[in-house]
């Protein structure tokens, strides 16, 4: 029996507690958050232990995994709490809004061999790893561009000033949506050389953004657009989706359906054709012990414990590859205050065009 | 309990299948008139029981149902509540306690005001509870409702939890102030069954995907089937056709020879798929 305990109880953080409870190989020994009023409800009808203090529920209860659900500016400190009592850990994403604390942080797990995993339950879902064995296989040849999407209705007007408002808190666009994308584009090409033309734009939000675009630049002259939106109330819950060009097809893929277009010059993986593909969840999905609302949920609890009981440190969702996608959400930071790579009113380079000549001149 | 109970998903663009087919039947249903006409053509095929959720565009169901009790006589609403996605947004808006007194009725009569209050300041979930339900019932006044159903969402995350005792007040409530039974949809059948059973709610109507395939059956379609065989409960099989994966005839031929099922919950956007549907299960269910 692993003997875990769950931190932070708020959206999330209720549904990791729910799943996690009804694993057969987990026993949630306490569960932690600063509003006492949820721990007093579960505790009174569930009997669970409970506590606001962080540090002290570590001294007193015997773990030997923590799940970290709290909002993204507590990660760090978290983490490194956790680690340095040598428990195992799954944290939610946005893994570190300090890439310099992300990176102790992995040191460390590394270092004491512990398992390290970040939620992001999209390396989970059957279309989106469908995604990953094509790209594998070289399905649609040299990819040459990737378009990453995520839209959904959550700021829908201003709002009352929350964690989830403020970018130094880890609130916005950026952290909650893009984050998922651009960690689907670092799984499937890896951490990109550069980024440009990013736009962290406001619709609604005050103290934050509600739409990001940016260009993710890759080796080999391969480029990532992203394209995403929180403000879009013609979703009616959030949709990430990926398409991808290579040479020889195209892939289109979200969590219900992975759609891939071969050309006649492309190796056809086993089990497709040339021309139009389509793939659903109904047989993309592997079934879970216990569902709440979606396979990938249950599915990336599930490995972590797999994880520890084979004492597995590599993961497919580590904090390693998590500090790929908090790199690139700096980098877009930093590139989105700077604006215009080239203004309206900027003298332009002379531009040599090659005169046409006559034949007999 | 009517062998076909209509399901309503078609009509709020849930798609397990293709975010493509979820916004065209959205596009396809945003006027409720168009809602209202595929269930005139279920009702006149002789499906008259209607399970559907809380959403806010069912109201517009319910007041056109009202306005001609004689057409609709027969017609049965199945409420299912809550709409779990208006409560998930204002939790992230509003944090859970926030998000509770939203949806308490505020229109300040005296006993919600007093249950709402003493509940919320208590932690007596027994209090919140049973005004969350009254207030996801008033769009239904007046109209039959002889089950009324706990959503997955909810059901499941209560059972993960391990927050029993909520169960038990939901079944009381319907019960007592609604004359209703209670009904629990759910995506972990047998699991639930176990709880139930513990808890002393005798034969409870449980709603779960039943398919060929075993989509979204938690547990395994073998335990599936061993509680069918075995366990006293009155089931209704959703997702039979699990998103359009299994041919119709297939899937119904399947789910007919299934021990113990009392009802199947199916939606369908045209006449000629509830004639189908119907036509079908008659063939298998005998």
């Amino acid at each position: 029996m692993i003997r875990l305990a769950v931190v932070g109880l708020g959206k999330m953080g209720l549904s990791h507690h729910a799943m996690i409870n009804a694993h057969p190989d987990v026993k949630v020994e306490a569960i932690c958050d600063s509003a006492g009023y949820i721990l007093d409800v579960l505790s009174k009808y569930t009997g669970i232990r409970t506590y606001t203090d962080y540090e002290l529920m570590l001294k007193e209860v015997m773990l030997d995994a923590v799940l970290i659900v709290t909002p993204s500016s507590f990660h760090a400190k978290m983490v490194t709490a956790a680690l340095e009592r040598g428990l195992h850990v799954f944290c939610e994403k946005p893994f570190c809004l300090d890439t310099k604390e992300g990176e102790i942080a992995t040191i460390l797990a590394q270092k004491k061999r512990l398992v390290n995993q970040v939620g992001y339950h999209n390396r989970f879902v059957g279309a989106f790893q469908e995604v990953k064995r094509l790209l594998e296989v070289c399905a649609i040849g040299e990819v040459t561009h990737v378009l990453a999407e995520a839209y959904g209705p959550v700021v829908l007007q201003p709002k009352s000033s929350t964690w989830r408002t403020q970018r130094q808190a880890g609130g916005g666009c950026l952290y909650d949506y893009a984050a998922h994308p651009i960690n689907l584009v670092n799984w499937y090409f890896g951490a990109p050389t550069g980024v440009g033309g990013t736009v962290l734009n406001s619709v609604f939000s005050e103290e934050t953004d509600d739409e990001v675009f940016s260009t993710l630049y890759f080796t080999g002259g391969k480029s990532a657009q992203l394209s995403v939106n929180w403000c879009d109330e013609s979703y009616r819950k959030m949709s990430t989706k990926i398409t991808i060009w290579g040479k020889s097809g195209r892939i289109y893929a979200d969590r219900q359906e992975c759609q891939v277009y071969l050309r006649n010059t492309a190796p056809i993986p086993s089990g497709y054709q040339q021309g139009w593909n389509t793939r659903y969840t109904t047989d993309l999905t592997e079934p879970v012990w216990f569902y709440i609302r979606g396979e990938e949920y249950s599915a990336q609890l599930d490995y972590f414990v797999k994880c520890i009981k084979e004492k597995k440190i590599e993961n497919v969702n580590s904090f390693a590859y998590a500090l790929e996608t908090d790199r690139v959400m700096s980098m877009m930071i930093a590139d989105a205050g700077k604006g215009a790579s080239i203004k309206s009113d900027d003298a332009l380079p002379e531009v040599k065009i090659r005169k046409k000549r006559f034949l007999f001149n | 309990m009517d062998r076909l109970l209509f399901g309503d998903n078609q009509f709020f663009g849930v798609n397990h299948m293709s975010e493509g087919k979820a916004r065209a039947q959205s596009v396809r249903f945003q006027d409720i008139k168009a809602v209202i006409d595929v269930l005139d053509n279920a009702y006149d095929e002789g499906v008259k029981s209607f399970m559907c959720t809380t959403h806010d565009r069912i109201t517009l169901v319910c007041d056109h149902m009202r306005h001609d009790p004689v057409r609709y006589k027969d017609f049965l609403f199945f409420p299912c509540m809550p709409y779990a996605h208006k409560y998930a947004n204002a939790m992230t808006d509003h944090g859970m306690l926030g998000a509770i007194k939203r949806f308490l009725p505020d229109d300040g009569f005296f006993d919600a005001a007093i249950r709402g209050g003493m509940s919320l300041a208590k932690k007596d979930i027994a209090g919140i509870t049973t005004l969350l339900v009254d207030a996801e019932m008033k769009m239904f006044k007046g109209l039959n409702t002889p089950v009324i159903f706990l959503q997955n969402v909810v059901v499941d995350l209560l059972l993960g939890l391990g927050f029993k005792e909520a169960f038990c007040i939901f079944a009381n409530h319907v019960k007592s102030k609604y004359n209703a039974e209670p009904g629990f949809i759910t995506m972990n059948m047998p699991k639930l069954l176990d709880v139930l059973e513990e808890l002393g709610i005798e034969n409870p109507i449980v709603c779960s995907n039943i398919n060929k395939i075993g989509f979204r059956m938690c547990g395994g379609v073998e335990s599936y089937e061993r509680a069918l065989k075995e366990k006293k409960f009155r089931a209704i099989a959703m997702s039979i056709f699990a998103s359009g994966a299994i041919p119709p005839r297939e899937a119904i031929e399947w789910v007919c020879q299934q021990p113990n099922i009392e009802s199947i919950v199916f939606g369908a956007s045209s006449r000629g798929n509830i004639c189908s549907t119907k036509q079908l299960v008659d063939e298998y269910w005998l």
